[in-house]
C-alpha cells in the first residue's frame, strides 16, 4: 500500500510538473502583455508630413529595442485623438509601446507628457529586467509630443502672414 | 505482492492520458499533424505561464536537448533494476555484474570515437569534463605552462573555467573567428608560445552550429607538442569523430545530447602519449584516479547504448536531418525575404540552422512561435540583456544580433514538423515585419546604417 503511494508519487502522478518553454530571458509574461502583442492595438502609420501628426522615433537598433509613436492632435483643441505605433523590440517592448498608445487617446499634449514608465510597468507587471522597455515608451510619448509643437512652430512661424 | 502493485501502478501510468494535455502514450514527435484540427477545441489547451497553446510544442531545439531514444530507454529501465550493485564492489557478484555493465559502456563509447576503451572516464556532464580538463591540465603543470587558448565562441563553462585560471594568475588568449564562425589558423599559429598548456577547440558549436577545421588545429597542435581538447558534445554521433585523425588529447562528451540520459558525460584522456591532469573529484581513486566517485550504472549504461546507436545510424541520420534542414531553409526562403544563416553553411552540422531574420527581433519572434520549442542563441546565456556572445564573435552587425533563432533537428524530427513550422515562422516574421519601424523605413528607401539613434 505504502509502495503503491511511494511509486506513484516516484511517477509524477500526484502532481504533474512539466517543463517551462523556452519563453526567452525571464520566466513568465503577464497575461497583458501577451494579449498586447497577440492582438497590438493601434498598429500602423500616419503621413509624417501632416502638420497634424506628432512622430517621435526613439530607442536603438543596437538595443535591440526601436519605438515609432505617432499622434495625432486636434489643432484646435490640443487633444489627442489618435495614435499609432511601431516598435522593433521584444514582446515587453512591443506591449509597453502599444499600452502607449491607448492611454494618449482622447488626452491633452500636456497630460500625456505626465506618464510615467512607472505605470506602464505596472500595468504590464514588468520584471524589473523589462523596465527598460517602459521607460522607453514613456520617452516615445515626449518625444512625439516635442515633434509635434516643433512643427507646429515651423508652420505657425512661416504662416505668421496668411494666418486668419 | 507489493511488487505486483508496483507493476500494475507503472503500467497504468505508460498507458493513461495526462489531464488537460494531449496524450503521448503512442509517439515521440509532437502532434504536429492533428494540431491544425485540435485549435478550436479547448480541452487540449495548456494554459502555462500565461501563454495559452493547444496540444504540444513541435519540438525543434535539439541543441539544447533531445528526447531520450526508447531503444536506450529499455537498456537503462533493465539496468536500473537488475544492475543495481557498486561497480566499484570488488568482492561479490552484484559487483561484478555492474562493473561488467559499466564496460560494456566504456566499449561501446571508445568505438564511436577511435579510441581504447581504458581512455574513456565517465562523469556527469560535459559541463563536469571540461572543467576537469581545462582546470586540470593547467593546475597540473602550472610550473611550467602558464598559457592556454581558447576561441571567442566556445560554450560558457570553457569561458568560464578560463576566466577562472585568468583569477589564479595563468593567461588566456580567446581566439576571434572569422565571419563563417571558423577559427583562423594563422592566428592559432600565432598565439603559440613556448609555455602554452592546452589548446581548447569545440568540434561542433552548440549556438551555430559550425564543425570547426579539427585535423588541421590536430596538425598544428602536435607540431608544437600542445595538449588539444575539443568539445565535442555536440559532435558525437552526429559527425564522424576519431581521436587519431584529429589528434586530440582530450575530448568532452555529454550523453544527453545524443539522445542518452541526462546527467552523464564522458572524457577522453589520451594514454600514449600520456597526458597528465589533476582531478576534480578526489576519493576512492576511480576511474584511475581522474574522477572519485559511485558511477550511476544505469546512466552509464544508457549512454554507451545511445554511443552504440548512434553509430549504427550516423549515416542515416544525416541523411534524414539533412533532408529536413534544406526543407526548413528553402520552405523559409521561399516566402520572406531578409533571412540570414549564421555561420558557414558548408563547414556545418546539418541540425543546427540558426536563422537571423531581419528587422524582426529574436525576443518577440519567440514569443509568437509558441507552437514551436526553438531558442533564441544558446540557453545559457539567455539570462543576461545582451545579444549572443557567440553571434557578436561572428562580426554579426549589431541590428542583426538580436534577431536570431535556432532550429534543431534531430533523429525524431518529422516532415509535417518542418512543414508547420515553416508556416508558423513566416505568419509571425511577416506579423511582426507589419509591426516594424525598420521594415517601414527599409521599405520607404532609407538606410538604416545612416540614421543618428538616441540611445539612452
Amino acid at each position: 500500500m505504502m509502495l503503491r503511494q511511494a511509486a506513484k508519487n516516484a511517477l509524477g502522478l500526484t502532481s504533474r510538473q512539466s517543463t517551462p518553454w523556452s519563453v526567452g530571458i525571464f520566466r513568465s509574461y503577464h497575461e497583458n502583455v501577451i494579449d498586447h502583442y497577440d492582438n497590438p492595438r493601434n498598429v500602423g502609420s500616419f503621413d509624417k508630413n501632416d502638420p497634424s501628426i506628432g512622430t517621435g522615433l526613439v530607442g536603438a537598433p543596437a538595443c535591440g529595442d526601436v519605438m515609432k509613436l505617432q499622434i495625432k492632435v486636434d489643432e484646435k483643441t490640443g487633444q489627442i485623438v489618435d495614435a499609432r505605433f511601431k516598435t522593433f523590440g521584444c514582446g515587453s517592448a512591443i506591449a509597453s509601446s502599444s499600452v502607449a498608445t491607448e492611454w494618449v487617446k482622447g488626452k491633452a499634449m500636456e497630460e500625456v507628457l505626465t506618464i510615467k514608465n512607472t505605470e506602464i510597468a505596472k500595468h504590464l507587471s514588468l520584471p524589473p529586467v523589462k523596465l527598460h522597455c517602459s521607460m522607453l515608451a514613456e520617452d516615445a510619448i515626449k518625444a512625439a509630443v516635442k515633434d509635434y509643437k516643433e512643427k507646429r512652430a515651423k508652420t505657425n512661424g512661416a504662416g505668421e502672414t496668411s494666418q486668419a | 505482492m507489493t511488487s505486483k502493485a508496483v507493476f500494475s501502478t507503472i503500467r497504468r501510468s505508460l498507458t493513461k492520458p495526462r489531464g488537460g494535455a494531449v496524450s503521448r502514450g503512442h509517439h515521440l514527435s509532437t502532434s504536429a499533424a492533428t494540431a491544425s484540427e485540435s485549435y478550436a477545441s479547448d480541452e487540449h489547451a495548456i494554459l502555462m505561464k500565461g501563454v495559452r497553446i493547444s496540444g504540444r510544442p513541435l519540438y525543434l531545439d535539439m541543441q539544447s536537448t533531445t528526447p531520450l531514444d526508447p531503444r536506450v530507454f529499455d537498456a537503462m529501465n533493465a539496468s536500473s533494476i537488475y544492475d543495481y550493485g557498486n561497480p566499484h564492489s570488488r568482492t561479490h557478484l552484484y559487483g561484478w555484474e555492474a562493473e561488467n555493465a559499466v564496460e560494456v559502456a566504456r566499449i561501446q563509447v571508445a568505438k564511436l570515437i577511435g579510441a581504447s576503451s581504458k581512455e574513456i572516464v565517465f562523469l556527469s556532464g560535459a559541463t563536469e569534463a571540461n572543467n576537469t580538463v581545462v582546470k586540470g591540465v593547467m593546475h597540473f603543470y602550472k610550473d611550467k605552462k602558464r598559457h592556454v587558448i581558447t576561441t571567442q565562441t566556445e560554450h560558457k563553462c570553457v569561458l568560464d573555467s578560463c576566466r577562472h585560471l585568468q583569477q589564479e594568475g595563468f593567461e588566456v588568449t580567446y581566439l576571434p573567428v572569422k565571419t563563417d564562425g571558423l577559427v583562423d589558423l594563422e592566428m592559432l599559429r600565432e598565439s603559440i608560445r613556448p609555455d602554452t598548456g592546452l589548446v581548447s577547440v569545440m568540434a561542433v558549436n552548440n549556438e551555430i552550429g559550425v564543425v570547426q577545421p579539427m585535423e588541421e588545429i590536430g596538425r598544428i597542435c602536435k607540431e608544437h607538442k600542445i595538449p588539444f581538447h575539443t568539445d565535442a558534445a555536440q559532435a558525437i554521433g552526429k559527425i564522424p569523430v576519431d581521436v587519431e585523425k584529429w589528434n586530440v588529447s582530450f575530448m568532452s562528451m555529454s550523453g544527453h545530447k545524443i539522445y542518452g540520459p541526462k546527467g552523464v558525460g564522458a572524457m577522453y584522456v589520451r594514454r600514449r602519449p600520456r597526458v597528465r591532469l589533476e582531478p576534480l573529484m578526489n576519493g576512492g581513486g576511480q576511474e584511475r584516479g581522474l574522477r572519485s566517485g559511485t558511477l550511476a550504472t544505469q546512466q552509464v549504461v544508457g549512454f554507451g547504448v545511445a554511443c552504440e546507436l548512434a553509430m549504427k545510424e550516423m549515416e542515416y541520420d544525416e541523411k534524414w536531418i539533412k533532408r529536413l534542414q534544406e526543407r526548413l531553409l528553402n520552405g523559409v526562403r521561399e516566402k520572406l525575404d531578409g533571412v540570414v544563416v549564421n555561420g558557414s553553411l558548408e563547414s556545418r552540422y546539418a541540425g543546427n540552422l540558426n536563422l537571423s531574420f531581419a528587422y524582426v527581433e529574436g525576443e518577440s519572434l519567440l514569443m509568437g512561435l509558441k507552437e514551436v520549442a526553438v531558442s533564441s542563441g544558446s540557453a545559457c546565456t539567455s539570462a543576461s540583456l545582451e545579444p549572443s556572445y557567440v553571434l557578436r564573435a561572428l562580426g554579426v552587425d549589431e541590428d542583426m544580433a538580436h534577431t536570431s533563432i535556432r532550429f534543431g533537428i534531430g533523429r525524431f524530427t518529422t516532415e509535417e514538423e518542418i512543414d508547420k513550422a515553416v508556416e508558423l515562422t513566416v505568419k509571425q516574421v511577416e506579423k511582426l515585419r507589419e509591426m516594424s519601424p525598420l521594415y517601414e523605413m527599409v521599405k520607404d528607401g532609407i538606410d538604416i546604417k545612416n540614421i543618428q539613434w538616441s540611445q539612452h
